[in-house]
């Protein structure tokens, strides 16, 4: 089957590799927006949608009731009401950068999932081989430069609706994300300085870190959250800012912008920007999990070859490498998912700030800290690789 | 009252970086996340109706079973919303209440002007009328909007009675009051 796959056009290759995107994005979306409204709900001590039900799945009798309680069903109907309702296109919007910006909101999103690697397999010589879409070397380079381009859709989309909420959306949106993006770029420099040592292949690939945060011995295993917590703090703030989500959502800001830059819209393009808003907080959580939480290495100190080498001395067929992968590719979602879920309690907990302090904290603190940071991991690593 | 000046102090290092009380906060909010849920699931579970509750407004029969209505359309008179209509109606003679004289034929009580008020419970001599515990009145049309006599019947049950008035008027008409 990977020769049948192998063997095929390229441009089939990649078609099939963008479906599989898709494919993957919009039903962790769905669920994304599903898990919102149940945390909130339980944040808030209410149950959440548990009502929705499909006849015959309600005649299966423990399950049937779980997979209600658990609102499952509200994520279908949410789904369907998004694509049936009536898609209203206001007569005072520029009809084709309106229709156009949900787009582009896609586009970076569902491009950046490829160079992220998701899981790893062990290949026939015992090495950790990364599962990734498009093996690139330029690796978060790639990542930050193409979900970067996000901020355009909500700039094209504040300024196609030609009405005052979603232009000071627009105008927030393109400020925040420029001044986030400084700090958040810098504070990955001394991850990749230290993974990078001398006498190494130089690569900005995302592999090689999680690969760095599998070696034997204490520092060797231990992840860069302990080696860098400065640095995974500020990663960790800018994503916040970057993904728009509380505290820092001021695009959209229901309190005093109405809805933000997607005020004007609704039904399936505003569903659009949904999806990519969760698409951005799936990424920015694995990119946060391969860079500062081990990747998929189960625990600190216990990388994934160790772990697959005493389960397949209990259970021998632990040790093939579809076991391998689909083990990796689990402890690597499982991480991520424990990631949104952390950026929803946040959300469900904080008030949002104001907007001058949003800019304070961008410029007056994390900058400095961020350079200061890079600065001092940047000597401390020359002298220890010198 | 005297003015008392309060210092305000400058916020420490640890308050500015927002950090301990941003840990504060999700402390705050894990706890509720765990804690047992408030909702009330309406359906299915049903409020606890406190005593004294004003719900929709009822006809009930004594313990023997006999309505307590004698139509003197007192409540129909005091109903500030005009919601109650009584079309009064007699008891036949030979009928084991036949001493009782009147019974209404007819007792509406429309719900779309009815407001809870209670007054024809207050003002009622028989206590025929009660507002119980219902709490939810619906329907498609007017029509259904508007409790008939067997409705407001069926809605009222028995209800217990300490008098028991006109079984002593009748053993009083009939013994003199010599036995009580």
């Amino acid at each position: 089957m990977v020769e049948f796959y192998l063997q095929l056009n390229p441009v089939v290759q990649g078609v099939l590799k963008g479906l599989a995107v898709i494919l993957v994005i919009f039903p962790i979306g769905g669920a994304c927006s599903m898990a919102e409204r149940k945390v909130s709900a339980w944040i808030q001590g209410r149950p959440g949608p548990n009502r929705a039900i499909v006849p015959w799945v309600a005649w299966i009798p423990l399950v049937g009731t779980f997979l209600q309680r658990l609102g499952l069903f509200h994520v279908m109907a949410d789904g369907g009401k998004m694509l049936f309702k009536e898609d209203a296109l206001p007569g005072h919007v520029n009809k084709f950068y309106f229709v156009l910006a949900p787009i582009v909101a896609m586009i970076p999103a569902l491009t950046t999932v490829t160079a992220v690697p998701f899981g790893a397999y062990l290949d026939s010589a015992g090495m950790v081989v990364p599962l990734v879409l498009a093996n690139v070397d330029i690796g978060l380079l790639a990542v930050f430069a193409v979900s970067s381009l996000g901020v355009y859709s909500l700039i094209l989309a504040g300024w196609a609706s030609n009405s005052k909420y979603p232009f000071l959306g627009g105008v927030r949106a393109s400020a925040q994300l420029i001044s986030y993006e400084l700090s958040m770029t810098l504070s990955v420099i001394p991850v990749f300085l230290w993974v990078n040592a001398p006498g190494m292949e130089p690569t900005m690939g995302l592999g090689r870190v999680v690969e760095f945060q599998s070696q034997p011995g204490f520092w060797g295993g231990a992840w860069f959250l302990f080696i860098m917590p400065v640095s995974a703090f500020i990663f960790l703030t800018s994503l916040f800012a970057e993904t728009n989500r509380q505290p820092f959502d001021m695009p959209e800001s229901e309190a005093d912008l109405v809805g933000g830059f997607h005020t004007e819209y609704g039904a399936f393009k505003w569903g659009l920007f949904f999806v990519a808003e969760y698409a951005h907080m799936l990424i920015g959580s694995g990119v946060f999990t391969l860079l500062f939480l081990g990747g998929w290495n189960p625990l600190p100190w216990i990388p994934l070859a160790t772990f697959v080498g005493w389960l397949s001395s209990i259970l021998p067929i632990a040790g093939h490498p579809i076991f391998v992968g689909v083990l990796s590719i689990t402890i690597f979602l499982t991480k991520v998912l424990a990631m949104i879920f952390f950026f929803m309690w946040v959300r469900w907990t904080l008030p949002r700030f104001r907007y001058d302090q949003v800019m304070e904290i961008g410029w007056k603190k994390l900058l400095p800290l961020a350079i200061a940071n890079l600065l001092a991991y940047a000597v401390g690593i020359a002298l220890l690789q010198s | 009252m005297a003015i008392v000046p309060l210092e305000r102090k400058p916020l420490t290092f640890a308050e500015r970086t927002y950090i301990p009380q941003i840990v504060a906060g999700l402390k705050t909010t894990w706890k509720h996340l765990v804690r047992p849920k408030q909702t009330l699931e309406y359906p299915e579970q049903r409020p606890a109706i406190p005593a004294g509750y004003r719900g929709v407004p009822t006809l009930v029969k004594d313990p023997h079973g006999r309505e307590k209505c004698v139509s003197c359309q007192l409540c129909e008179f005091v109903c500030p919303p005009k919601a109650i209509r009584i079309t009064p109606g007699a008891i036949a003679l030979d009928d084991p209440t036949g001493h009782v004289e009147k019974a209404p034929q007819e007792f509406e009580i429309d719900m779309l002007r009815c407001i809870y008020c209670g007054m024809c419970q207050e003002v009622c001599p028989e206590e025929a009328i009660f507002l119980q515990n219902q709490f939810s009145m619906t329907g498609y049309t007017r029509e259904e909007m508007v409790n008939r006599k067997a409705r407001l019947y069926e809605l009222g049950g028995t209800l217990p009675d300490t008098h028991f008035k006109w079984d002593k008027k009748k053993a009083a008409e009939d013994h003199g009051n010599a036995l009580h």
